[in-house]
């Protein structure tokens, strides 16, 4: 990309963008390991210390690699799996298949945990419908590490998924040609070509389920929680919770730890692929397709089964927790009710207002950010090159940090009041608000770059050589042609926040409740009902808010909604 | 007063200059035709008139005004320059009549001007009725006429053109060219226009600029150039035939001397300051001759190149030389022939 000069007003409007990137970006962070490294304002190893001698620290830290790990190996087997069979086979309907293996990661962790518990729970409401009843005493099945790794690897397979069939897509045709010519049986070339050129593919996507796994709340906090198992996140929430700010620094420190997990794994990733070099260079792509025969009703049959278990079975519990009157209560003709979604929409004031806090979070986030995102990416892509790496990586970094780390990133930072104005936003929900724009401005910014890069930049300097300024061209060229990737991106913020628990768990305040705080606080209250009410409501704007965006789809960049095949 | 003017300008890009140290001036209402290898900066030099890039050094006017220099950096949108891009640019989501009002919309026209010069425009490049289409809708040369017709709406004064044809197939490039043409009478703009294919630079250009790596080599009108080349890459890029060492014997002050070629002695041309001694001689297709008699030096038939109306013929010298010559006949030597040639023309490259 060639430099190109900028008039004066293009170049404030840049600035100014650059400077609302930094603020939302950079800023908490470095706040956040000044905090750890130097509370005082100079260095002082203190409270590091403190934090790394302590054993509960240290058995938190092992909890979370032990679970990670796990479930970084499902996802991998799963995700892998499912993309070379999507990618590679003639199996029917993929656009289903795909759409439906890529819900637990559009929907909240904490919700499919709550779907999970309520499936096998002692008073799970469907497996009491099928008679099927757990002896009294026994602990629930999924509480502890095992479930949580379960949980793990169901909700990143779908990561994985997504980076190897991108990896299958660009897979060179000749390389596998040449194996198929050279006598090569299927089997053998997924072994010893196919497989061994997606190394890098795999390790990326691993890397991906490993950061957010380390950082997932949800899950350990419904599954761990209650069974006294400790990870990381769940350790620095208790502490917040249990202690409030005076363990601020201890909290950041900690979080510090989590983050040098994260930046490990990206380190030990980029030895993988410099180790080996597997690079290829060819534009001639198009995946095999290979017939499975006789294999394919019953591979088609097995993936529906799978997906009934692990899919459809747990929301059908949850749904089933959610119309019976109490918990304990069968579920029949006589029984079924729909008092606990009047109860959680109308009624209760919390519940209420967490669905009007989250909507109205999430669409403020969306629309703030995707008006930021146009002008930004625009100025990213079609002008300088040499600064999009920089701000991409400063965009990435508050989504790439666990929540947790974000979230007491804001407090340091919105803790004391904002110069100038004198008020303070902690305990608002607009500090919620901000650790929203800061959280979720990759996921707007990646669709229009991704849609700008995807325009030849020769549009934009027509319109130039026609003597139409920055304003007008944005209007009248680039917004046009960006837009179904942008309001995509809208989407997709709007999805991760409304389903978002980790940031507000941290942020929230008594009037500022989000929905997964609330569902959060009824399931630790015992309610199951109302919880199971809750998080169906929130499927159900989730699925809707993913029937918006494939409206737009034909018209939507490429690789920008995940679930589209 | 020239239209565009470049003044020493050079762009570098990291440590290589794309541009070095380019002097050129374009008349009003000229043709010019910038032809070169790929890589030669030519692209470059259409984008710093454009001023999608800024020079490091030098000066470059529209006119009497400069657009860019020391300190003076006028936006490509205020130098009110057309553009016809490689890939046209026709934006995919308006129409093509939307396309061609767009420069009249942004200096806010009145909307029956807009229709009436849309109409006038699209009647000039032969696509009336064509306005309510969208880009996807057109064929390659139609997406041409569109670029074209927004350069006219435009009113330009001067109109760039980034190898236009590249994109188009062989037999409808000619076409092109005459449309090109055309709108260049139509338009009376100036008319800069980057190429690597000599045929198309020689077709319509007034001049033609020589670029090889970042330096303009020779302006001159395409006879000349193919006359007269002033060094042995402008003889190799612009026309065919072969550059060959040879010993100038006796210079006549009036245009001509005697050359020693092949062991011979051939008249040729040179310029009147030419000096005796060795010198480089570009003898072009068209300056050999198939001879019978002993008057010539014997060559071996390497390669014949049948092209329809001509043949090329590639001989090789006892020195090693491969020559080419162009034979209108049908009576054509096989390869691997004994033949002896005469050189009845050729041109001694200047030394510098």
């Amino acid at each position: 990309m060639l430099w190109i000069p900028a008039s004066r007003g293009e170049r404030v409007a840049f600035g100014a963008l650059l400077a609302i990137v930094a603020l939302l970006a950079v800023v908490p962070i470095a706040r956040l390991i000044q905090e750890a490294v130097a509370p005082g304002g100079s260095f002082d190893a203190a409270i590091l210390e403190r934090v790394i001698t302590n054993p509960a620290v240290w058995r938190a830290a092992r909890n979370t690699l032990g679970v990670s790990v796990g479930g970084v190996v499902l996802a991998l087997v799963l995700g892998g799996a499912f993309a070379l069979l999507v990618t590679l086979t003639n199996v029917r309907s993929k656009k289903l298949l795909v759409f439906c293996f890529m819900l637990p990661l559009m929907i909240a962790p904490q919700v499919t945990a709550l779907a999970w518990i309520d499936l096998f729970g002692r008073n799970s409401t469907l497996l009491g419908a099928l008679g099927i009843v757990r002896p009294p005493g026994t602990r629930h099945p999924l509480y502890g590490p095992e479930g949580i790794i379960l949980l793990l690897g169901i909700e990143y397979a779908p990561v994985v998924f997504l980076t190897v069939r991108a990896g299958l897509r660009a897979l060179p045709r000749d390389l596998v040609e040449s194996a198929q010519s050279a006598g090569a049986k299927p089997w053998r070339i997924v072994a010893t070509v196919v497989l061994p050129l997606m190394m890098p593919a795999f390790a990326a996507g691993g890397m991906l389920a490993f950061i957010g796994s380390i950082g997932n709340f949800g899950v350990p906090a419904f599954l761990g929680i209650p069974a006294g198992f400790t990870v990381l996140v769940t350790l620095i929430y208790q502490r917040l919770a249990g202690f409030g700010n005076g363990v601020l620094s201890e909290v950041a420190a900690l979080s510090l730890l989590l983050a040098a997990f994260a930046l490990g794994s990206l380190a030990i990733n980029g030895w993988l692929a410099r180790r080996r070099d597997v690079r290829v260079t060819t534009w001639m792509t198009a995946a095999p397709q290979w017939s499975l025969g006789r294999w394919r009703r019953p591979v088609e049959v097995a993936c529906w089964s799978a997906f009934a278990v692990a899919l459809i079975l747990p929301f059908l519990a949850l749904l089933a927790t959610a119309l019976v009157p109490a918990i304990g209560v069968p579920l029949d003709a006589g029984t079924v009710t729909l008092a606990n979604f009047h109860f959680v929409l109308l009624d209760y004031a919390a519940t209420r207002r967490a669905f009007i806090n989250s909507a109205s979070l999430s669409a403020t986030a969306a629309m703030v950010l995707v008006f930021l995102s146009v002008p930004l990416g625009y100025s990213l892509v079609v002008r300088r090159a040499a600064v999009l790496r920089a701000v991409t990586f400063a965009a990435e970094l508050p989504y790439a940090v666990p929540g947790v780390v974000l979230a007491i990133a804001m407090i340091l930072c919105l803790l004391r009041p904002l110069p100038l104005l004198g008020f303070s936003l902690y305990s608002t929900i607009w500090i919620i608000l901000v650790a929203y724009l800061s959280r979720f401005l990759l996921l707007a910014l990646r669709p229009v770059t991704n849609a700008l890069q995807q325009i030849d930049p020769s549009l934009d300097e027509a319109a130039r050589m026609s003597g139409a300024r920055f304003t007008r061209r944005l209007a009248t060229v680039i917004l046009p042609l960006v837009a179904p990737s942008a309001l995509a991106g809208g989407v997709l913020v709007f999805l991760s926040a409304f389903n978002e628990l980790t940031v507000s768990a941290l942020l929230w305040s008594s009037g500022a409740e989000t929905v997964g705080v609330v569902l959060f606080s009824l399931e630790q209250a015992g309610d199951s009902v109302s919880a199971a009410a809750v998080a169906v409501v929130a499927v159900v704007v989730t699925l809707a808010m993913m029937m918006v965006a494939n409206a737009l789809a034909s018209r939507v960049a490429r690789g920008v909604l995940p679930w589209q095949p | 007063m020239a239209a565009v003017t470049l003044d020493s300008v050079t762009k570098r890009f990291g440590s290589s200059a794309a541009i070095d140290d380019v002097s050129l001036a374009v008349a009003e209402g000229e043709f010019l035709a910038v032809l070169g290898p790929s890589g030669c900066g030519k692209s470059t030099l259409l984008r710093l008139i454009a001023g999608f890039e800024k020079p490091d050094k030098g000066t470059i006017r529209l006119g009497a005004n400069v657009v860019s220099g020391p300190g003076i950096d006028i936006a490509p949108e205020d130098r009110h320059i057309g553009m016809v891009f490689q890939s046209y640019a026709l934006w995919p989501h308006m129409t093509v009549a939307e396309n061609i009002s767009y420069p009249m919309r942004v200096r806010n026209a009145q909307p029956s001007d807009v229709a009436r010069e849309v109409g006038v425009a699209l009647a000039a490049v032969g696509m009336e009725g064509m306005g309510e289409r969208r880009p996807a809708e057109l064929s390659g040369g139609q997406r041409q006429r569109v670029a074209l017709a927004r350069c006219l709406t435009m009113r330009a004064r001067v109109v760039l053109l980034d190898e236009p044809l590249a994109n188009l197939d062989a037999h409808l490039r000619a076409r092109m060219l005459a449309e090109i043409a055309s709108f260049r009478s139509l338009s009376h703009a100036t008319l800069i226009y980057v190429t690597h294919d000599q045929a198309e630079a020689f077709a319509v250009a007034d001049r033609v600029a020589v670029m090889e790596e970042g330096r303009v080599r020779q302006v001159a009108p395409p006879a000349v150039l193919y006359r007269t080349p002033s060094d042995s890459v402008v003889s190799r890029f612009a026309g065919g035939g072969a550059v060959v060492q040879g010993e100038i014997t006796a210079t006549f002050g009036n245009g001509h001397a005697t050359a020693a070629l092949f062991g011979k002695t051939w008249r040729v041309r040179a310029a009147p300051a030419q000096a005796v001694g060795p010198a480089e001689i570009c003898i072009r297709p068209e300056d050999l001759r198939i001879v019978s008699d002993g008057s010539g030096f014997g060559a071996t038939v390497a390669r014949v190149l049948y092209q329809g109306g001509r043949t090329v013929i590639e001989a090789t010298s006892p020195q090693g030389t491969t020559l080419s010559l162009s034979l209108s006949s049908t009576d054509v030597p096989a390869p691997g022939t004994a033949v002896h040639l005469a050189v009845i023309d050729g041109w001694v490259i200047p030394q510098h």
